[in-house]
């Protein structure tokens, strides 16, 4: 394939370094340089997409990221697959792998387009939601259909391979946009000794300069960029980013930046280099120097290929060597877009016509075109484009001088080529990610930085300064200011580089070129390429009664593409006004959200993902469970043996085996992820009988108790045991999950209610291993291996704690119980753990030690009726409602938290729910947990629902069922039946009985 | 993401450190069992919820673990201050 449309000789390609690249199978040679749009130019691929609802054939428009047609599906294997790439921002790379997203069987041969044609007229805006909402149950094969014809690209089907990093950076100032402002503004920052990080999305820093025939300094514009970007990098408080996309501008100076590390050489970068960067950025002060996009025309069929925004054209012909044509027809309604027409001719390709809507266009590039015989045809427009895959040639018509309407008749002007201003829109999204409002300017015709709250300077094109001369200037100044504003010394009257003043007519504000037709019956005129929104579909929307630019925006989808409405949105907005009979101010524009372009999941998860995803925490044991086959619950961000199952062994089977062990000999827990806090100071023994409803005043050193813990509403909230370690020193344990959550609670009512008790707290959760040893057997198994910690019954009581050594280490037991066995829980030092650990089992082999996991402790507990809080309680039930007033001090002086909140009018009145024990009818059939109760099975839906079961499992020690859960007055039910109806049609017949199935009378722990 | 001054360790730290725990000065009666149940409720679940100047408690939870006050601009999301718990806020709208 031979580079037809390539010019001989210009642009800042290599043409020493060739490359090959495929698109849609066939294979195309570029240069290194390139963008894979401007290669795909120079090889005269006119057509590289379908639009979304017509099926239309569609050419490139622009040349950065307001692209809305050129949209690739990019990739040479499946695992390294991107969808959506904008081939005008994508760099060639040799080997480069490029397919069109939509089109069936191929985007040049399309036989959707022929859908579109018959259906088009049957396809106005809010057709999805007119013609797809019912019946509903239609939905998913609808959805199937909508999203292959919505031609957008698919999503890899193996895993990335790359990596992605996150990067924190702090900035003096950060400046947004390397062009002519920016790179003022770097300069002028630098100087002042600021650290000054600088981003641009292109490759290459110099945005407009790169494709300027204007001097700067009387150097070429790229010579000046060259010098600039050299004198920066000798700063060594300067960071340069290129191919970076400063992507979100947050509250306080926050932005984050997308940079592309390998994506130039994607498929070809080499192995373990990072792909992407998200820089989080906190500056100080902040430049956008952001520029401007040109706006397209709206006029019929200028979807064509070979219909693009005139500025692209100068940029393929000067930044590429590339004429994306042989003859054109301009039409401008400004003076900036002759500029085009002069490259075209300096390019030896024929410009046909100059088509100005402005009856009497004056200025210096207006003159340039004159001198060179160029034929402008002046108070005209193009009003229609002839031509299918290609522009064949264009229909040009006086018009009123305010654009209304056209007032002559029509000539026929052929040409393969179209290109179109309707001048320039301040790129000003980032502005808006900080909630500011933009304004409009009638001067500048377009939306401007609005009023902000963030320490932020605008420059350039951003504040509709089009001109060169003024960019530098505004860029130089705002660079010192920056400086100044951050605390540094700069030059505010720095002499920006000089450039030509060139003088300008003034501009004409049109959007919508009319047609000799009503807008409804006119070819179609289109506003956002990527969705097919038309200007006829936006006149319908307003006829339909939507006023609201974010209502006509969602009725039409205008702006919902990959490219957020960058070309259109004015457009747009200008025509919905107009239809609306009000000023664009008035009707306002839709307000731009982060991110300005697409961002990738890798670069937003950077190493938070697979083993990184979130911590995971161990206890000291963790090794042991691995090797003795455990498998494991995530309890938080904790590992708990969930059960250890033997050879061939079920769940149930193992637990069964664990529960019975345990009960008839010894078994024993990791315990050591309850939350376990250190409290210490004269005022901790107040303080707990302040934030537990139980009594504290007279616990003695040595001795446990078991507090519940209250919100100031009355309802429970988090429970455990506390030891009295010394007069003024407490030990408390919360349960695994709610360790933070309680440390929090105790440090906000110490700091702000009771800053007078002297109390402190600290977390020693990862400090201690917690070995639970529970069951008849375990007096005997702890004494084999402690001699200076007597364990007699009588002398170490139930609920007290002693101090010693066990296998040769410190350690505290505390004889507690959460499974009504005679039960000790030790405490060593974390790393002492496993020692421990393993000394018990060689020990314990006799009495046939048994490790049991959460599930086990569960079944263990809820026969002996304990509850787990956040399991049987969920922040609705107070202590009474739990059967557990027995937990609750009536008479502590201090009015504790949770004593008002459960005496309210509501926590007092009979018929609440209360957690009882349920006993099923068949003893072998559990009740799953969250099953309502109900009073009568055969009621009609909606039954009159008591309640719900919380734990409910199967207990092999009684040889039935066991639940626990909650039934409307169940405490005064006692011996009712009520039952469980199943999503299956089935219904569970249950007795409510006390939730104590097991040694009522606790004698078991009292051995 | 704000940045958060913290008047404990006097430093700007990154809001991913602290925590937001409501409405600032919202104190506790000093005689809750004389409280009505309406003026328990008040005391529970009534919370301002202005546009605009704001005073919020918040605690900066992997740091110091210590409470203090913002004034917080709900609209703009301005911090126009922070202060210590028991300091009255100088930003008032």
């Amino acid at each position: 394939m031979t580079q037809q449309n390539r010019l001989q000789s210009g642009g800042r390609i290599e043409r020493n370094k060739p490359l090959t690249f495929s698109y849609n199978g066939k294979h195309y040679k570029g240069f290194e340089g390139d963008t894979l749009a401007s290669a795909m130019l120079a090889n005269g691929i006119d057509v590289v997409g379908r639009s979304f609802k017509y099926s239309r054939p569609r050419g490139i428009v622009a040349a950065g990221p307001e692209e809305p047609n050129a949209v690739l599906q990019l990739g040479a294997t499946e695992a390294t697959q991107v969808p959506n790439v904008r081939a005008t921002q994508q760099e060639l790379f040799d080997g480069l792998v490029s397919n069109a997203t939509n089109g069936w069987p191929n985007a040049d041969m399309d036989l959707m387009g022929y859908v579109g044609k018959v259906g088009g007229r049957m396809m106005p805006p809010g057709f999805y939601y007119k013609t797809f909402m019912y019946p509903q149950s239609m939905w998913e094969s609808y959805e199937k259909f909508i999203r292959k014809a919505a031609g957008l690209g698919r999503s890899p089907l193996e895993n990335d391979p790359d990596t992605y990093d996150h990067l924190n950076q702090h900035a003096d100032v950060m400046i947004v946009g390397a062009g002519p402002a920016g790179l003022s503004a770097a300069l002028q920052a630098a100087r002042s000794g600021a650290r000054v990080l600088i981003a641009d999305e292109q490759s290459e820093f110099g945005g407009s300069l790169l494709h300027s025939n204007e001097l700067i300094d009387d150097k070429p514009a790229a010579q000046w960029v060259e010098e600039t970007v050299a004198q920066l990098s000798k700063f060594s408080n300067v960071v340069m980013l290129p191919r970076s996309t400063v992507n979100g501008y947050h509250d306080h100076n926050f932005l984050t930046i997308h940079e592309r590390c390998t994506d130039h050489i994607a498929d070809k970068a080499p192995a373990g280099q990072v792909r992407q960067r998200l820089h989080r950025v906190r500056a100080k002060w902040v430049i956008l120097a952001t520029g401007a996009h040109e706006r397209p025309l709206v006029f019929g069929h200028n979807d064509v290929p070979g219909v693009m925004v005139a500025s692209a054209v100068s940029v393929y012909i000067n930044r590429y060597a590339v004429a994306p044509g042989k003859e054109l027809v301009l039409m401008t309604t400004n003076d900036g877009a002759y500029q085009t027409a002069l490259d075209w001719a300096a390019a030896g390709r024929k410009v046909t016509a100059i088509v100005d809507t402005r009856a009497n266009p004056q200025g210096d590039l207006v003159d340039a075109a004159r001198a060179q015989g160029l034929n402008i045809i002046t108070g005209s427009a193009v009003i229609d484009v002839q031509g299918s895959k290609r522009v064949s040639g264009v229909s040009v018509a006086s018009i009123a001088e305010d654009g209304s309407r056209v007032t002559g008749s029509i000539q026929r002007l052929s040409c393969d080529t179209v290109a179109s201003s309707g001048g320039w829109s301040p790129v000003i999204h980032l502005s808006c990610h900080t909630g500011s409002r933009p304004k409009w300017s009638d001067d500048v015709i377009g939306f401007l930085p609005g009023d902000t709250v963030q320490k932020q300077l605008t420059a350039g094109s951003i504040n509709g300064e089009f001109g060169l001369k003024g960019c530098l200037a505004e860029g130089t100044r705002a660079g010192a200011q920056a400086a100044i504003n951050a605390g540094f010394e700069a030059d505010a009257d720095a002499v920006p580089a000089s450039a030509a003043d060139v003088k300008t007519g003034p501009a004409m504000a049109l959007f919508h070129i009319p047609h000799s037709q009503p807008t409804s019956r006119a070819p179609k005129q289109f506003v956002d390429f990527q969705n097919d929104v038309t200007a006829a579909g936006i006149e319908l929307a307003t006829r339909e009664g939507f006023e609201s630019i974010e209502h006509v925006k969602r009725y039409t989808a205008m702006g919902f593409g990959t490219d957020q409405g960058k070309l259109g949105n004015i457009n747009g907005m200008a025509i919905a006004a107009k239809s609306l009979n009000q000023s664009i101010p008035e009707t306002g524009t839709t307000i731009f959200r982060p991110n300005y372009t697409p961002i990738t999941f890798g670069a937003i998860a950077g190493r938070h993902c697979g083993e990184l995803f979130d911590p995971k925490r161990y206890s000291a044991m963790h090794k042991w469970h691995l090797e003795n086959g455990a498998k494991f619950e995530d309890v938080g961000q904790w590992k708990r043996p969930w059960y250890f199952p033997k050879a061939g062994e079920s769940m149930q089977d193992a637990l069964n085996r664990e529960c019975q062990a345990t009960r008839e000999s010894v078994g024993i827990l990791d315990a050591s992820t309850l939350g376990k806090i250190d409290i210490q100071g004269k005022d901790a023994r107040e303080f707990l009988g302040r934030v537990y409803t139980n009594a504290w005043a007279k616990l003695a050193v040595g001795k446990c108790r078991y507090g519940l813990m209250c919100g100031e509403d009355g309802m429970v909230f988090d429970d455990g045991v506390t030891s009295c370690l010394g007069e003024n020193h407490f030990l408390m344990t919360t349960t695994t999950g709610g360790a933070a959550r309680v440390l929090e609670w105790l440090e906000l009512y110490h700091q702000t209610e009771w800053p007078e008790l002297e109390v402190y707290f600290n977390t020693v959760t990862d400090q201690w291993a917690t070995l639970t040893v529970s069951g008849p057997n375990s007096r005997k198994l702890i004494s084999e291996l402690t001699d200076d910690i007597d364990l007699d019954r009588d002398s170490f009581k139930f609920m007290d704690w002693r101090e010693g050594t066990v296998a040769g280490v410190p350690a505290r037991i505390f004889r507690i119980s959460f499974t009504g066995e005679l039960s000790y829980e030790i405490n060593v030092q974390a790393n002492y753990g496993l020692h421990v650990w393993e000394k018990l089992f060689e020990a314990g082999e006799k009495y046939n030690l048994t490790p049991y996991g959460t599930e086990t402790m569960h079944i263990l507990r809820a026969e002996k009726g304990f509850i787990i809080a956040g399991q049987d309680t969920d922040g609705s039930v107070h202590p009474f409602d739990l059967g557990m007033g027995w937990c609750v001090a009536q008479k502590k002086p201090f009015s504790y938290i949770g004593k008002r909140g459960m005496a309210r009018e509501d926590c007092v009145r009979p018929n609440r729910k209360q957690l009882v024990g349920l006993k099923t009818k068949d003893p072998q059939v559990v009740i799953p947990e969250g099953a309502q109760a109900v009073n009568d099975p055969n009621q009609p839906i909606p039954m009159t629902m008591l309640g719900h079961v919380t734990s409910s499992y199967y207990s092999a020690c009684l040889g039935h069922s066991i639940a626990m859960g909650f039934v409307r007055d169940g405490l005064n039910r006692m011996g009712d039946t009520v039952y469980y109806p199943l999503a299956d049609g089935t219904v569970i017949e249950a007795e409510i009985c006390s939730p104590i199935f097991l040694d009522p009378k606790g004698e078991r722990q009292n051995v | 993401m704000f940045e958060i001054y913290c008047p404990h360790c006097q430093e700007y730290r990154e809001e991913e450190e602290f925590h937001a725990s409501g409405e600032a000065h919202i104190s506790r009666p000093l005689d809750p069992d004389n409280c009505t149940d309406e003026e328990w409720a008040q005391f529970l679940y009534f919370r301002k919820n202005p546009r605009g100047v704001h005073h919020e408690l918040w605690v900066h939870a992997a740091g110091c673990r210590k409470f203090f006050n913002i004034t917080r601009d709900t609209q703009t999301y301005e911090i126009k201050e922070t202060y210590k718990v028991g300091e009255q806020p100088t930003v008032t709208e």
